[in-house]
């Protein structure tokens, strides 16, 4: 059939050409590959900033930065580390009290000006942390040498010079102050502070709960047996034998304490601020000082990372804004482990049942979609469902049934580590569940089938074969669980979670480990930090270097796992033989 | 070819089976099985002779694979399978009520089409159906281990290296680690499910070389696409086609002198 060939040849080349090529970048699929590329560099550009502002925030917070002393045009004087610089728009009140030339160059940056947030510190002076200090006001700026910087237990940080240090009775003025003999001197006084804290936390503490222990073991007689009976005035006399005892020893040590306390108060320091109000502190007060201007690069490291240890293994002072964050740290870690141990078994038994042993039917099925529907439910109504349930109810009933002679006072009927835990297991055993199946149904129908053959039955196959098959992805899921439970800080704001544990989880009286207190984490502790502290503006720092931690935490965690599951995948690809 | 295609219900099987010394052992009766509502294999009866090898023949989907697998209840693995007719190993009925399927299954080996050694060493692979079965003593697993991997022509090449992962083997070394591991326990039968389908032509006859060497000890039924091979390490041949047995003797008159036309243009090549 010559003539169509003949016919399709004749048509114009031009439309033959531009067909061709419309054709062509769309089969080569250039704009969606710009797409595609486009969004994830974006979405790494976010990742990545993100870390770096965290990073950079968080690691910078600590390191000690200089003094600057700023004479001011109307006379004032003040002494501050700068924080920030930023412009503003003037008012019309602002501008009108201007001097005329600040007036021109004002109006010349189109009505902004420049001011500087510097952090005087000094609470106890001035009732404010920081001072914005506008630029047009300024005379002079100087980084004078003798100021120093210090961290204190109340008030926040003081900045100013030492007057003079009064060392058991000696008085040492201006040049006569031995900076070697007052950072000795600094040591004993916090020594003898550590000393004070201990006897008022650990052995007063002890005391203290023996006796609530002794009042029990009173009350569970008396509810058992009733008051006149001769049980009771067995124990009681036991009861009265022992507390007298105890209040001995409570005296004692109250003694000790106070001797310290004495000792304590005869080492004392006056410091001068600014504008040369004084002020005499016990030195104890002081946690650290360190003079800011005249530091060496080896002074300031040493600053850096004293302040770093305080921070990761004190516990937190001043509204949680300053000291440590141990007990946050221990918390988060414990309830995320806590989890994990709950979740894990119940998460993968449950995906063994459903994806091994039930029927493949509609209402697994149902099930299946339940699950995954879980998943998406706010956290926040798991919090209310483990308050509601655990905490109350179930909670509740332990309390009836084992610790009556503590009501009304609830032990396990409140939020704690246990109800916590339960309730973010709750929240992630879908993850769990997901990834296990899935897990499950990759293993090879080959590998069941060659062991089914070797005569093994199914729950010999499941153990030996499917499971370690499965064993890697079963861990991602986990790894995933752990992730989402360690970052979730809503639910837990109603099972557990406070601003400030008076008590780790943990300590020396059985049984050691207590689950039902209440403790802090390192989530809830950025928000109260950030958002619900006095002074926000010093949180600030702080909010940065708290969420560094949780995520080298939760990136520690997810590591560790990550490890191990690499070791399992090591026995599933073929290793040179 | 027209008339290949088409198969009358009333085509009956022609036997002309060589006997072993010992007589049949495993009897299939009239056996027939369903997936859901399509029917895989009919009314198929033999009787396989024990201590020889029977091939097993027929174009992809004749229902030999699935034979095979019923002989040790695989296919109860998967859903809506039913079946009907008999089949005895030993006079026992394999589908009888109340039958100890784990308890059969010892009773039988079975090496699959792909290699499929366990994650796990060399020597825990071997020993696996010892594992199952309770056995915890260490001097009667290493003996089993020796003497499996010796039948399976392996002992030689991986004796120094038995606690190394089986996965990091050879094609062909892996399917002879899982004769091993099927011969462990010692079972009377011996299923082979296209065992050489994917390894190469040098492991290929190792592998028929270590049939011959099993042949006698072990009642071998195999399943293969490949003619040849059932030519040369089989006592007896079946062909299937469709779901039928079409023709069972042995395998000199069926590649030489079959007594169904349908047959000869299998075995020649001209379907299938």
């Amino acid at each position: 059939m010559p003539a169509t060939v003949e016919h399709v040849a004749a048509k114009p080349a031009t439309v033959m050409r531009a067909r061709v090529r419309a054709t062509d970048l769309g089969a080569r699929g250039e704009p969606m590959l710009w797409l595609f590329g486009g969004t994830l560099a974006l979405g790494i550009a976010m990742i990545v900033g993100f870390l770096l502002l965290v990073l950079w925030n968080g690691l910078t917070t600590f390191y000690p930065k200089p003094i600057a002393l700023v004479t001011l045009k109307n006379g004032a004087v003040l002494a501050g580390e700068p924080a920030r610089t930023e412009r503003y728009r003037l008012g019309a009140e602002q501008l009108a009290a201007l001097a005329d030339a600040d007036r021109r160059n004002v109006a010349a940056n189109d009505g902004f000006a420049a001011r500087t947030l510097y952090r005087v510190g000094n609470y106890d002076f001035y009732n404010e942390d920081f001072r914005w200090v506008s630029e047009f006001d300024v005379a002079k700026i100087e980084w004078p040498s003798g100021f120093f910087f210090v961290e204190r237990l109340e008030w926040g940080p003081l900045i100013g010079k030492i007057k003079s240090v009064d060392l058991a009775g000696e008085t040492l003025v201006g040049e006569r102050i031995d900076m070697a003999r007052l950072t000795a001197a600094h040591g004993t006084a916090r020594a003898r502070w550590e000393r004070v804290r201990e006897i008022d936390h650990n052995e007063i503490g002890a005391t203290n709960y023996y006796l609530n222990q002794e009042r029990l073991k009173l009350r569970r007689v008396s509810l058992r047996d009733g008051e006149a009976s001769a049980a009771y005035a067995a124990a009681k006399a036991a009861h009265d034998r022992r507390t007298e005892q105890l209040k001995a020893e409570y005296e004692t040590l109250a003694a000790e304490a106070q001797a310290i306390k004495a000792e304590d108060a005869k080492d004392r320091i006056t410091m001068l601020e600014a504008s040369g109000e004084e002020r005499t502190f016990r030195l104890s007060e002081f946690v650290r000082f360190h003079p800011a201007n005249d530091l060496t690069l080896a002074g300031k490291l040493a600053v850096y990372l004293s302040r770093w240890w305080e921070f990761l293994t004190g516990s937190p002072r001043e509204a949680n804004t300053e000291g440590g964050v141990w007990p946050a740290i221990f918390g988060t870690f414990a309830m995320t482990l806590l989890m994990v141990v709950v979740v894990a078994p119940f998460g993968v038994v449950t995906a063994l049942y459903l994806r091994e042993y039930a029927r493949q039917g509609r209402l697994v099925s149902i099930v299946r979609i339940s699950v995954n529907n879980l998943a998406g439910v706010p956290s926040i109504v798991y919090g209310v469902f483990g308050l509601g349930f655990f905490a109350y109810i179930v909670g509740g009933t332990i309390d009836e049934l084992f610790h009556p002679e503590r009501l009304p006072n609830p032990t396990f009927g409140t939020g704690g580590l246990l109800w916590a835990s339960l309730t973010l297991a709750i929240l992630t055993v879908p993850v769990v569940i997901v990834a296990t199946e899935e897990a499950l149904s990759a293993v090879p129908r080959s590998m069941r089938e060659g062991s089914l053959a070797c005569g093994a039955s199914k729950w010999q196959t499941i153990r030996r074969i499917v499971l370690p098959r499965a064993m890697p992805g079963i861990m991602t899921g986990l790894i995933l669980a752990m992730a989402r439970g360690a970052g979730e800080v809503a639910p837990l704001m109603l099972v557990g979670v406070v601003k400030l544990a008076p008590e780790l989880p943990i300590d020396r009286f059985f049984p050691y480990l207590h689950l039902e207190r209440s403790f802090m984490h390192l989530g809830f502790h950025i928000f109260d930090v950030g958002f619900q502290s006095r002074n926000s503006e010093a949180g600030k720092p702080m909010v940065f270097v708290t969420t560094l931690l949780l995520i080298a935490l939760i990136a520690l965690m997810n590591a560790s796992a990550i490890v191990i599951r690499n070791r399992l995948k090591r026995n599933f690809v073929g290793s040179q033989f | 070819m027209a008339t290949a295609l088409k198969l009358q219900p009333s085509e009956a099987t022609v036997y002309h089976v060589r006997n072993g010394s010992d007589g049949a052992n495993f009897r299939i009766s009239e056996f027939s099985l369903w997936y859901g509502v399509k029917q895989a294999l009919f009314d198929n009866s033999l009787d396989i002779q024990k201590g020889l090898v029977t091939a097993l023949i027929g174009p992809s989907g004749c229902g030999k694979s699935t034979l095979l697998r019923c002989m040790n209840r695989m296919n109860d693995l998967i859903d809506g399978v039913r079946v009907s007719g008999r089949m005895t190993l030993d006079g026992q009925d394999i589908y009888g009520r109340g039958i100890d399927v784990i308890a059969l299954r010892k009773r039988m080996g079975m090496v699959f089409q792909k290699p499929n050694p366990f994650p796990m060493s060399v020597y825990d692979n071997v020993v696996y159906p010892l594992r199952v079965d309770g056995v915890r003593d260490r001097a009667s697993l290493d003996e089993a281990c020796e003497r499996a991997l010796k039948g399976a022509a392996l002992w030689e090449e991986v004796k120094d290296r038995l606690r190394e992962n089986a996965l990091g083997m050879s094609g062909g070394q892996q399917q002879r680690l899982c004769i091993a591991r099927a011969i462990a326990a010692d079972p009377e039968v011996l299923l082979m499910d296209e065992p050489c389908s994917a390894l190469d032509p040098i492991a290929t006859s190792k592998i028929e070389e270590l049939i011959d060497g099993l042949k006698g000890r072990y009642t071998i039924i195999v399943v293969t696409h490949n003619m040849q091979q059932a030519a040369r390490i089989s006592d007896n041949t079946a062909f299937m086609y469709l779901g039928r047995l079409i023709e069972y003797g042995d395998t000199d008159s069926i590649f030489t002198n079959p007594h169904l036309e349908r047959t000869q243009d299998y075995v020649t090549g001209r379907f299938g």
